[in-house]
């Protein structure tokens, strides 16, 4: 009997075992994750207030940043602790004429015109003013530039969620706030707890020290709380079961569900390419690298000779730029790791989303152009496709193929938007064949 | 009373020791434990199994859940994107497809660089859009995991790798020093360059000769034809009159005769003319199926079949009589030569022997019909066959007597399909040097110094000249996957000519073919176009022509060879998907079911049923069939209805032994058993036959012969129809309180309302001619597996479209006299000389469809479009539809038939890194455990309507077909949008309402988008079609 019962014990053990180690082995997951998407504010919070700094910021940007970075060579010199090198007078008369200077001889600016192969930095036309609040962006940047570790995006792998925006900090911070206060009050609580522990305590031995007590009295000095009764009881075996039980299932469909999602996928890339650079700042149109998102089903991933038209002349030196051309020398292509990833049994045009229903790149792929490293912004599931097809109007101003369809659907549903499920836009094979 | 007698169980129980005591108060003995046996004897017991299994279980639960993190997965870009190629967007290339005397100009589907299908090229004007089975299949072919990756060497036994440059040099050297004859061996060359580029090669050596011949030879046709094929019109020709000539099958160019048959066969209310077409022949070719009227006759009757017809023309034009044996059918003929007389000028005569003697009389009867200039282009014969059958016995014996110092096998075989084969294998070993450009080491080229793989047509630069004047480009779709070489630019390098075969043939066609004017612009037309027509060409010298045989010398030898006919006779036929076996490793065409017996992976003995019962052979009985000249076969019986009494047939193109794991031991090799005299080569001969009392199952995908007078296919004479089309097809009533009403007035369910696409497709049976091209075509679209012999026996074969065929039955239920079961019996039996019918059976996408109901999971729905849509991703295999369906054409997939070892050979397109290049990547790879079926292909109408919305418009008719619709030659399925009452099948529709147009099955109310035409039969003997 007893090998009997063993036997059916084992594995229960067993599965109470792993099922432990599943949810825990995800916690651990969902924390990482969560780890990674902190820590990015930091940089961009510090010294925002100084009006100053900010109009550097964007004169830099606009007037600078084309040719100089920072912490790298690029046409020009690296910027970082400029003002350290150089005083701001020779700063400003740098800036407005540089080859004025290089020709009256002065000896910082012929050296730094003969390091740089004699290529001349235009001039701007800024006032002093202008050029100052430059001078303190840089100062500024160069200072936290110093106390943040430095680095290339791709190394970074605290990234990616500069898409979590002002509103997701502050909410980020009032539940920090709730934490404390809670656990506040569970530590004065406990302690409450204790006390009275202790008071009562106190009361029975004062009681304990008196003879004549009456019936009532003895009994309550007596009484023993049996702890072993509690958890002998069959009824609070069976309900802390059921809430293990429970718990146990609630997670394990929260954890099916989530299976094999990949958002915030955030892959390291062989390339430390920055579409924040290039779509955002450089404000890069989309279609000139991605070249058949508005013609086929694949939006295409630009090949080297795509990075070339610029890179031939733009950053030659730098170490990631470096890697193409290896690649070219080589004759091996760039394995990028794919980030996106449909099963194969969806069929997903692009064409059909961008061209046909106007749909930005952002309302899937999320602020791309904030993205250093690209991260799948949207969960890709059936379910968020469905929703967007249920909802979604579809774009049918000015083509013919909807005319006789919108009016159709105008004569039967008045006022009701002609959505893409009301096209079909949610049968099976619309997507699946 | 008798005390009753008490059994025991056992000892045990008779003893009832204290442990029998014990187990039997247990109804399940303990588990047995494990004991590890192997473990040197000690009986050490191990985990239980289950336990074992249940942890097992658990730790892959485990271990999945734990790794759900997908793999990564890399994208890779082009590092340099050639301009043309953009991901996803497929080019199409026009090309050319020509082998084994198949001619079609192609359409290359290409996606990243990979060809992916092959369509008609409507550009041209012979094959009008039109592509065989072969034709469709050959980009399978393309990636054949057997082909030779290098070139090899041959040393002792062994073949070894060698490298262009030393094997070049090698050949060359051994040329150099050759003693005696060079001979270049190959089947026809339609080629004007590739001819240029042999006979440059061959004015290096002293003695070179080129001998071309074909495996399925027409070389009597040829020479009764002064070297070349009479350039047929069917489309001109009003009666046809066919003696064994399968034009619409593999005889000469399918698809081709196919277009131009058809023009006259399309029947409606405000034409209802259409030709006749007699057809005389031993066995049902898919030829024989489709003519009005169909004669049985012996092989060696043709002859006479063919003088006593020219005796009545002759009679009827004034010419000669000459002096044969009557023909006893003579009711058939008498009609035949009729109307052959009362249409002359839109008379055509064609017959498929291979005696000069039979093939000069069919010259003389269509001069005599005046057939030359009308129904025959004489400004245009035909050079898909040149093969000279008298040369290649010469080569053969030239051979044996120790001339031919070197030879050169390009496209040819002999070792496998020449009937002398042996006296090939004893001639080789007399021949100092043999190459091959043969692209696998076939039955020749294994015999072979040398082998230099030739690129696959789709690799390579060529024309062609299919007939005088019609020119025809390919150019490469896909860069060599091997290290392969053209033949041609082996032959070059050989000769010592530096220039390559695109730059010879662009100056070969600058120096013949220019028409004036910028040749680059032209020739970039050409390659554009796939096709240059009007061309002034010197046309095509063949060695086949020989001095003409007079009439008297034709008659004497027709009289010879009616008077030599003994015993069983054999005829050799080809089949049009096989062919004469080129190709046979392609598993597409293997598993394509023959058009007449439905039988795959096979080839078979063919038996009349009277011959059957005569000896008592049953089906797939193993028959030994022995020739007149000796040789031997043995191979199952299929008992095969309009088998002429007294003969026996068998395809060629089976048993292969060189040809790969799909051909090789693939039924049996039947080229040894054809006949052959100093003039060439007959297929046919006398045989003995003996059963081995072994059985062999033959794979068929139909074994139901007849529809037992039910109303799945409907046919009509036109005689009927000329005389009231609304009476010839017969709808059923359903009956109803307000009288007899059609079936779709009573309905339990809500009519679906279509507003934007209502997808139909109109089938017409009277067009359609049974060739399968619609089944490759289909399956090269959708990625159906194939599943081999096994599982075709098993009925699992897993094709989306099928054609059915129906024979004939002389019994029918309200005519027959017999018994009730007796009738049914009967009306199973097809006749002895049944009439055929084909009804190509897709999903009929019904709007009740009766899947959709029964699907527990909702993976089979209706889409707003009229489709009926299978979601495999949904599927969990229940199988209800497949059961629940009328048409039974839902497959399951009983196997994952990718990456599965087992179905490796014959489904290299799902299981090799090689075959996986031909998947459609817009259709998914079925998994194992779902249904799957038509899909109407649901890809190429959301690309079609995705191009149109992308344009800002509705989208055009004939914009969206499906891939069926698409490779038809006879333009038999018409596929639509019935919602646009301007499309095509809305047209035929409202034309058809109520006269040929009606549903399969319409009793069950099912509504299918799939509508069907009556077929018209012109086979009133007693009114002559004029």
């Amino acid at each position: 009997m007893i090998s009997c019962k063993s036997n059916k014990l084992y594995p229960f053990l067993l599965t109470l075992l792993l099922s432990f180690f599943t949810v825990f082995s995800s916690f651990a997951q969902g924390e990482e994750a969560s780890v990674s998407k902190d820590g990015v504010t930091a940089g961009a919070a510090s010294g925002a207030g100084d009006a100053q700094v900010q109009a550097g910021a964007a004169l830099f940007k606009n007037n600078c940043a084309s040719c100089h970075a920072l912490n790298e060579k690029l046409v020009g010199p690296a910027l970082k602790d400029v003002h350290k090198k150089h005083p701001l007078p020779w700063l400003i008369s740098w800036i407005r004429n540089s080859s004025k200077m290089v020709q009256s001889g002065d000896k910082a600016a012929v050296a730094i015109f003969n390091e740089y192969d004699k290529q001349q930095m235009p001039s701007f036309a800024l006032s002093d003013e202008e050029i100052t609040s430059i001078v303190k962006y840089i100062e500024v940047e160069s200072a936290t530039a110093a106390t943040a570790p430095t680095g290339t995006p791709a190394n970074d792998q605290a990234a990616p969620a500069a898409t979590d925006g002002p509103g997701g900090a502050g909410a980020g911070d009032a539940s920090n706030y709730l934490h404390v206060i809670l656990i506040a009050l569970i530590v004065i609580l406990i302690v409450m707890v204790i006390v009275l522990l202790i008071i009562a305590n106190l009361m029975k031995d004062y009681l304990r020290g008196k003879k004549d007590l009456d019936g009532n009295d003895l009994e309550l000095v007596d009484q023993r709380f049996d702890f072993s009764k509690v958890y002998k009881s069959r009824a609070v075996q069976v309900i802390v079961g059921l809430i293990f039980v429970v718990v146990l299932t609630d997670i394990a469909i929260e954890e099916t569900y989530g299976v094999g999602l990949q958002q915030g996928y955030q892959p390291r890339q062989p390339i430390a390419f920055s579409h924040k650079l290039h779509a955002g700042e450089h404000q890069i149109d989309c279609n000139y690298c991605h070249t058949s998102v508005y013609k086929s089903r694949s939006a295409n991933i630009p090949s080297a000779n795509i990075c070339m038209n610029c890179h031939s002349q733009i950053k030659k030196e730098s170490p990631e730029i470096r890697k193409i051309y290896t690649a070219i020398e080589k004759n091996r292509p760039i394995e990028w790791v794919r980030v996106h990833n449909l099963p194969d049994l969806a069929y997903f045009n692009h064409s059909q989303h961008t061209k046909v229903g106007g749909i930005e790149c952002q309302t899937c792929h999320g602020p791309i152009e904030t993205m250093d490293v690209v991260y799948q912004f949207s969960p890709l599931t059936m379910g968020w496709c469905i929703n967007c097809h249920r909802e979604q109007p579809l774009n049918t101003e000015g083509n013919k193929y909807y005319d006789n369809l919108v009016k159709i659907h105008d004569e039967v549903n008045k006022g009701a938007a002609f959505t893409v499920s009301s096209n079909g836009g949610t049968e099976c094979s619309k997507c699946h064949y | 009373m008798q005390e009753k007698i008490k059994y025991w169980k056992g000892l045990e129980e008779l003893e009832n020791t204290p442990e029998f005591v014990r187990n039997s108060q247990n109804e399940f003995a303990e588990f047995l434990p494990v004991k590890d046996k192997s473990s040197s004897g000690k009986n050490a017991e191990v985990a239980p199994r289950r336990d074992f299994l249940k942890l097992l279980g658990f730790s892959v639960a485990a271990a999945t859940l734990a790794s759900c993190e997908a793999p990564v997965r890399k994208a890779i870009p082009y590092l340099n994107k050639p301009e043309e190629i953009e991901p996803g967007i497929a080019n199409w290339y026009a090309s050319t497809y020509f082998t084994d005397g198949d001619y079609n100009s192609i359409l290359v589907k290409t996606r990243e660089g990979r060809p992916i299908k092959i369509e008609g090229n409507p550009l041209s004007s012979l094959t009008r859009g039109g592509l065989s089975p072969r034709g469709q299949a050959t980009v399978l072919s393309l990636y054949d995991t057997t082909r030779l990756p290098n070139p090899v060497t041959k040393r002792g036994e062994k073949h070894i790798d060698a490298e262009w440059e030393q094997i070049d040099q090698e050949i060359r050297t051994k040329l150099g020093q050759v003693n005696g004859k060079v001979a270049l061996v190959s089947t026809t060359i339609i080629s004007p360059s590739t001819k240029q580029v042999i006979r440059e090669f061959g004015a290096k050596y002293p003695s070179f000769e080129h001998f071309v011949y074909d495996p399925y030879s027409v070389s009597g046709l040829l020479k009764a034809n002064g070297g070349t094929i009479p350039g047929y019109d069917f489309s001109k020709a009003k009666t046809i009159v066919s003696f064994g000539a399968d034009f619409l099958g593999a005889w000469l160019s399918q698809v081709e005769f196919a277009k131009q048959y058809i023009t006259n066969r399309k029947v409606t209310k405000d034409n209802p003319n259409m030709s006749r077409h007699y057809q005389f022949e031993a066995t049902l070719s898919l030829t024989g199926a489709n003519a009005d009227v169909r004669v049985p006759i012996k092989p060696s009757e043709e002859g006479v079949a063919v003088a006593a017809l020219y005796n009545r023309i002759a009679q009827g034009t004034g010419g000669q009589v000459l002096n044969t044996p009557a023909f006893a059918q003579t009711k058939q003929l008498d009609a035949a030569a009729k109307e052959l007389l009362a249409n002359r000028g839109a008379a055509l005569v064609v017959s498929g022997s291979n005696d000069v003697a039979v093939q000069t009389l069919v010259r003389d009867i269509n001069r005599m019909l005046g057939s030359e200039g009308t129904t025959i282009n004489t400004a245009a014969p035909i050079y898909t066959k040149q093969g000279d059958d008298t040369q290649m016995i010469r080569f053969i014996n030239e051979m044996n007597a120790g001339t031919v110092g070197a030879v050169i096998f390009y496209n040819a075989n002999p070792v496998y399909n020449h009937p002398l084969a042996d006296k090939v294998v004893s001639g080789l070993k007399k021949v100092g040097v043999k190459i091959s450009f043969a692209d696998r080491i076939d039955e020749t080229a294994v015999l072979a110094d040398y082998i230099t793989p030739d690129h696959h047509p789709l690799e390579s630069w060529n024309d062609f000249e299919p007939r005088r004047g019609y020119l025809s480009l390919a150019q490469p779709t896909i860069s060599p996957l091997f290290k392969t070489r053209q033949a041609q630019d082996s032959l070059l390098a050989w000769s010592g000519n530096n220039t390559s075969y695109y730059d010879y043939l662009r100056n070969h066609w600058r120096a013949n073919f220019a028409k004036g004017g910028d040749f680059n612009a032209a020739w970039d037309k050409a390659v554009h176009d796939g096709v240059l027509e009007g061309v002034t060409s010197a046309g095509q010298t063949t060695t086949a022509t020989v001095a003409p045989m007079t009439m008297a010398a034709a008659a004497v030898a027709i009289n010879q060879t009616a008077r030599n006919s003994k015993g069983i006779e054999l005829a050799i036929y080809q089949k049009s998907s096989i062919g004469s076996g080129v190709e046979a490793n392609n598993p597409w065409l293997q598993e394509l079911s023959d058009p007449i017996s439905r039988a795959t992976w096979d080839n078979y003995l063919a038996i009349p049923r009277s011959l059957a019962k005569e000896m008592d052979i049953q089906q797939n009985d193993l028959i030994r069939v022995t020739a007149g000249n000796g040789k031997t076969i043995e191979l199952p019986a299929l008992i095969q209805p309009g088998q002429a009494r007294g003969t026996v047939a068998i395809a060629v193109g089976y048993g292969r032994t060189h040809a790969g794991p799909v051909a090789n031991l693939v039924g049996v090799n039947v080229y040894p058993l054809a006949a052959t005299n100093q003039n060439g080569v007959l297929y046919i001969n006398s045989v003995k036959l003996e059963k081995t009392g072994a059985e062999k199952v033959i794979a068929q995908t139909q074994t139901h012969h007849t529809i037992m007078d039910r109303n799945v296919v409907q046919e009509a004479s036109l005689d009927a129809y000329r005389k009231n089309p609304k009476e010839v097809t017969e709808y059923i009533k359903v009956a109803t309180p307000d009288g007899p009403q059609s079936p779709s007035k009573v309905s339990l369910w809500y009519d679906y309302e279509y507003k934007n696409h209502h997808w139909g497709m109109v089938i017409d049976l009277n067009s359609c001619i049974g060739c399968g091209s619609c089944v490759v075509g289909c399956a090269s679209e959708n990625n159906t597996p194939i599943v081999g012999k096994q599982e075709v026996l098993n009925r699992r074969e897993m094709f989306w479209m099928r054609i059915d065929r129906y024979y004939s039955s002389d019994t029918h239920k309200d005519t027959s006299n017999l018994g009730t079961i007796e009738t049914y019996q009967a009306m199973e039996e097809p006749s002895e000389n049944p009439q055929v019918i084909f009804q190509p059976m897709l999903c009929q996408h019904c709007n009740h469809a009766p899947c959709e109901t029964v699907c527990p999971v909702l993976a089979t729905t209706h889409s707003s479009e009229g489709l009926n849509q299978m979601t495999y991703n949904r599927c969990v295999g229940t199988r209800y539809c497949a059961n629940n369906c009328p048409y039974k054409v839902r497959r399951f997939n009983w196997f994952a038939y990718y990456d599965n070892e087992k179905f490796a050979a014959q489904n290299y397109q799902m299981n090799s890194d090689l075959g996986r290049m031909v998947l459609n990547p817009d259709v998914t790879v079925r998994a194992r455990g779902v249904i799957e079926k038509c899909s109407f292909c649901v890809q190429r109408i959301q690309a079609g309507k995705l191009e149109a919305k992308k344009e800002k418009r509705r989208p055009k008719d004939g914009e969206i077909v499906t891939a069926c619709a698409q490779s038809c030659p006879t333009n038999a399925i018409i596929f639509g949008d019935m919602k646009d009452p301007n499309s095509q099948v809305s047209q035929i529709l409202r034309r058809e309402d109520g006269e040929r147009a009606f549903h399969v099955l319409e009793e069950l109310n099912v509504q299918p988008n799939v509508t069907y035409l009556t077929k018209i039969r012109n086979n009133n003997l007693t009114t002559t079609n004029a």
